[in-house]
């Protein structure tokens, strides 16, 4: 039972942190799953983001309901995603109540100019962190890993293929990596 | 009311797929023209407030129009509509995946996909990029700050972006720190200029 409401408190600071959606989750999961390496993996993490963008639901949700799951079940699942929309419900409703004029709060606006350059670097560790398991993945250069990598990365920043479904991404690694035996 | 703020927001989680912008068609489709709950300029006024608050962008928009209709109870349920469908897809796949995951044919399938994932987050990361730190070396439209200020302007966001992904990956700092942290320095250096 502590290992959930743990899980709920890791939750509700990453709602309340993890400005800029979804993605912006990533860094923090990286982060539970080294100081709790008995609740997921980082290769298990990479798992929940490949599910999350393929599947319906906004990706921070599914992140959040997946890696629940995992600690502790459906009860975690319930529990990790309430924990996670539980800010939003908070401050959300005082915003909409009219306590503040949010938007054109000055001290607010510069503040999100900080935050802004420092969440992509949080999300470009999260990438660097990902990449390592994905690539060595059992601690030394897998030549194939690295070549699908540089393929979805080129196929995807391609102009004609803007419009393709993550999914569909996903789709055709998991047939390479079944048919390169990774 | 209540229960078509549920519906409403059950169905815009359920054909949301990613996140971020991909919820805006359907949230027209469902708070614009179906229920008239809020105009268009009124939905992207809400949208980008969601943005640019603590927590998820589709929870912000959901609460945000939620309150604007029934108050608390209004806001409750529809956030319970848009995280709900989330709810039963994932617990179900992720149960589904446990009971495979040690198939040998699955792990090979997912070292496939964790390549595929590394790439679909270096693209986000390359995006951001652009939007949030290289924008900020060109001059800012309207007025140009003078002397230390315009340094700061200029060096402060990609000192930032490159601080963050050092802390977090060579230290155990928690990113909420790092968060805290630059919205202080944006706070007192970064006043004003438009990123």
């Amino acid at each position: 039972m502590s290992d959930i409401l743990l899980l709920c408190w890791e939750f509700f600071k990453i709602g309340l942190f993890a400005i800029g959606g979804g993605m912006a989750t990533i860094p923090f999961l990286a982060k539970v799953a080294q100081s709790h390496p008995e609740w997921y993996t980082l290769e298990m993490l990479a798992d929940m983001v490949a599910v999350s963008e393929s599947t319906p639901g906004p990706i921070g949700v599914n992140m959040a309901t997946y890696a629940g799951f995992l600690v502790g079940g459906v009860l975690g699942a319930v529990l990790a995603t309430l924990a996670l929309v539980l800010p939003s419900f908070i401050l959300a409703s005082l915003v909409a109540s009219g306590l503040s004029r949010y938007k054109e709060n000055s001290h607010v606006l510069s503040a999100f100019n900080g935050i802004r350059p420092a969440v992509t670097g949080l999300i470009g560790a999260a990438f660097y962190a990902v990449f390592k398991i994905a690539v060595f993945p059992d601690g030394a250069l897998n030549i194939l890993s690295l070549a699908l990598f540089f393929l979805v990365l080129l196929v995807s920043m391609l102009k004609k293929t803007q419009k393709l479904h993550v999914a569909l991404y996903i789709a055709l690694a998991a047939l390479m990596g079944i048919a390169l035996k990774l | 009311m209540l229960f078509q703020l549920f519906g409403a927001f059950f169905r815009i989680g359920l054909f949301t797929f990613g996140g971020g912008y991909s919820m805006l068609p359907m949230l027209e489709a469902e708070v614009v023209k179906k229920h008239a709950w809020a105009t268009t300029d009124e939905l992207l006024d809400y949208f980008a407030l969601g943005q640019c608050m603590p927590g998820l962008i589709a929870a912000n928009v959901a609460v945000l129009i939620g309150y604007r209709q029934k108050k608390l109870k209004g806001a409750f349920f529809s956030m319970l509509g848009v995280v709900l469908p989330s709810l039963i897809i994932i617990t179900l796949i992720a149960a589904a995946l446990k009971n495979f995951a040690h198939l040998p044919l699955v792990q090979h399938a997912f070292r496939g996909i964790r390549a595929a994932v590394a790439a679909l987050i270096f693209g986000a990361f390359i995006k951001l990029f652009k939007a949030n730190v290289l924008s900020a070396l060109k001059p800012a439209q309207g007025k140009i700050e003078k002397g230390i200020k315009r340094h700061l302007q200029l060096f402060l966001p990609p000192a930032l972006c490159l601080c963050a992904f050092i802390l977090i990956t060579f230290s155990p700092i928690s990113p909420v720190y790092i968060v805290l942290g630059a919205a202080f320095l944006g706070l007192f250096f970064l006043r004003g200029c438009e990123i």
